[in-house]
């Protein structure tokens, strides 16, 4: 091509200023994120690699120890062995409860009968009073000798009803039994909103051709459901890995009895901000990131077995 | 949500003159089950109330008594001049307004610079901001608090609601999505008009984007009412207090008053269930996007 047309060149002059002011306005619009992300995320997320390599100590001189901190995590402390067992233990039955209570809960406020949305608001409002109040209520429920729930089991003819939080093995069914009351919330409104997505016409096919609620449930209900499943899970894992307020309000911090409630982030933030092992704390947080990182990243790559995106 | 219940129930028109048991012992056995639930959810929030305003005598009886006699209104007064409340709602109400503030303006503003404008980096930036998503708030905690030590922000209530001006990512990528429904021709009407990009953010995009706003501003205030991870590291003087932390310290204060913790328990508890009860619709439209979109 020889020389251009003036009014194309002039046409396109004015558009790479439009785009040069475009870019410039996209990266102004950005900057609250751009500080951020790099002031509140991605530095302190390398300073914490940076220190868990270090033998940093409130107090005490720092000496760069490589994978030091690590090495005395998985060799020389029983409590972090108890207190990820803890935290599995959360995780493998409070996660699969947690999801069958609210799919119950969605399956039942998605029935076509009048006053759902009262019903709804009953099941939904505890969930939304989180953290410490709630934790302070069931502590007040549970109480060995005062509480509702022991004076109710002494009523009903048992002599010895447990301690509860202060039992070794009761503890953490307990706190399993108070994160359920949270089961009407978010998750349970997200697998609502997905149960009124499919499709009806799917239901009467399946109908047509002979099945009955059950079969419709496994064979409809659940692959249209799939995707939101998935996301309830990965959610769920997270949040269940980072199980705090309620065994700090329980226990006063201590994580008792004999360190029965003493989950993973109680025992990252004791050795952190109560011994001022920072070192330690980092490489123990970055061993739960990486953790949290593979979970989510297997049941992503698993999900391409059963989930099921419609319109795909 | 609307078009489904609009659907018919039954096909066939005919059988409804006739009286149809099986719906009918269905229909029962859905109601006695909706209302056993919903009472068995909501009952430890009525004990809590219920609690606050009992008499001692009455609080252990068996069978348990739901409405005292006389109830004890004064609980909420007395206990709340014996203790630091006021200024634990004062600095709560502080770190809460600020952040909620801070977060709408900041996303709303990111939300459009990721929907709308074309630049440079901006995939890249996008997939970094969604990946951050998996960062556990552990993993930054401990630098954070050394940095915030390093410009002299601990106990003051800085780290709090500061952080909320840089946005997050989360509500960034429910502000992106919420403005990528909107059509493109409101731009290019708002530009033939002689609009700029602020122009068309702020008279255009962010008047027709009042749900998502309310959503993000509902759920920081939820987030940042019930903290108390974040309050407990940063601050350490009791005047500093968040409510969430005041309460959690009031339990060895008052070890077994379980009148006066449950009355300040349902004070904390109180405005987010009237915000929930004002705003239920974008609670529940937030939640369900998040879920089917994310």
């Amino acid at each position: 091509m020889g020389l251009r047309h003036p009014p194309a060149m002039l046409q396109e002059h004015f558009l790479t200023r439009s785009r040069r002011h475009e870019s410039l306005m996209g990266w102004l619009f950005a900057i609250p994120w751009v500080l951020g992300l790099l002031l509140f995320n991605l530095f302190p997320f390398v300073y914490s690699f940076g220190l868990s390599l270090t033998s940093f100590r409130i107090g005490y001189p720092t000496e760069f120890i490589w994978f030091g901190n690590y090495v005395e995590m998985f060799t020389d402390d029983p409590v972090f062995g108890k207190s990820f067992g803890n935290t599995a233990y959360f995780v493998a039955l409070g996660v699969p409860l947690g999801l069958v209570t609210s799919l119950l809960l969605a399956l039942l406020l998605n029935q076509k009968v009048i006053g759902v949305p009262l019903f709804r608001t009953m099941v939904f409002v505890p969930s939304i009073v989180a953290g410490v109040a709630v934790a302070l209520l069931w502590m007040w429920i549970l109480d060995p000798n005062i509480g509702l729930v022991n004076h109710l089991l002494r009523e009903i003819g048992i002599r010895s009803p447990p301690l509860w939080l202060q039992d070794e093995d009761w503890a953490k069914p307990a706190l399993i039994v108070m994160t359920l009351t949270g089961a009407g919330g978010a998750t349970m409104v997200i697998f609502l909103a997905g149960l009124q997505n499919i499709p009806t016409e799917l239901y009467d096919a399946a109908r047509i051709d002979g099945a009955n609620s059950l079969r419709q449930f496994f064979f409809v209900t659940i692959p249209m459901l799939s995707p939101v499943i998935l996301f309830n899970t990965i959610t769920g894992i997270i949040g269940a890995f980072q199980v705090f307020t309620l065994a700090y309000v329980a226990t006063g911090g201590l994580g008792g009895p004999n360190n029965s409630t003493m989950f993973y982030a109680l025992y990252l933030y004791n050795i952190s901000f109560w011994w001022g092992r920072f070192g330690l704390g980092a490489a123990m947080a970055w061993f739960m990131f990486v953790v949290i990182m593979v979970f989510t990243m297997a049941q992503l790559a698993l999900s391409k077995r059963w989930v099921f995106y419609a319109g795909e | 949500m609307a078009t489904t219940a609009t659907q018919p129930r039954t096909i066939g028109t005919g059988r409804r003159s006739r009286i149809h048991w099986p719906r009918i012992i269905h229909t029962a056995f859905v109601y006695m089950l909706l209302i056993s639930i919903s009472l068995f959810f909501f009952f430890p929030l009525l004990w809590m109330m219920t609690t606050a305003i009992k008499p001692t005598s009455q609080m252990f009886q068996i069978p348990p008594i739901w409405i005292p006699k006389p109830p004890q209104w004064d609980v909420f007064h007395t206990t709340w001049n014996r203790t630091n409340f006021s200024v634990y709602l004062g600095n709560t109400v502080l770190i809460t307004v600020l952040s909620m503030i801070g977060r709408v303006g900041s996303c709303a503003l990111v939300g459009f610079s990721f929907a709308r404008l074309r630049w440079p980096g901006k995939n890249v930036l996008f997939l970094i901001t969604l990946s951050t998503m998996m960062l556990p708030f552990q993993v930054l905690m401990i630098p954070q608090f050394l940095i915030f030590k390093e410009i002299g922000w601990i106990n003051t209530h800085y780290p709090l609601w500061v952080p909320s001006f840089g946005g997050a990512a989360f509500y960034i990528f429910l502000m992106r999505q919420y403005f990528m429904t909107m059509p493109r021709e409101l731009d290019d009407a708002a530009k033939i008009d002689g609009c700029g990009w602020l122009g068309i953010f702020w008279r255009i995009l962010l008047p027709l984007s009042h749900p998502a706003l309310a959503t993000i501003a509902i759920f920081t205030f939820m987030s940042q009412w019930n903290s108390f991870l974040e309050p407990l590291i940063f601050l350490s003087s009791s005047k500093k207090y968040t409510l969430a932390l005041g309460l959690a310290m009031f339990r060895d204060q008052f070890d077994v008053d379980w009148n006066a913790i449950m009355a300040m328990s349902f004070l904390m508890v109180l405005p987010c269930l009237t915000i929930f009860f004002l705003a239920q619709k974008y609670f529940i439209q937030g939640i369900s996007t998040t879920g089917l979109k994310g």
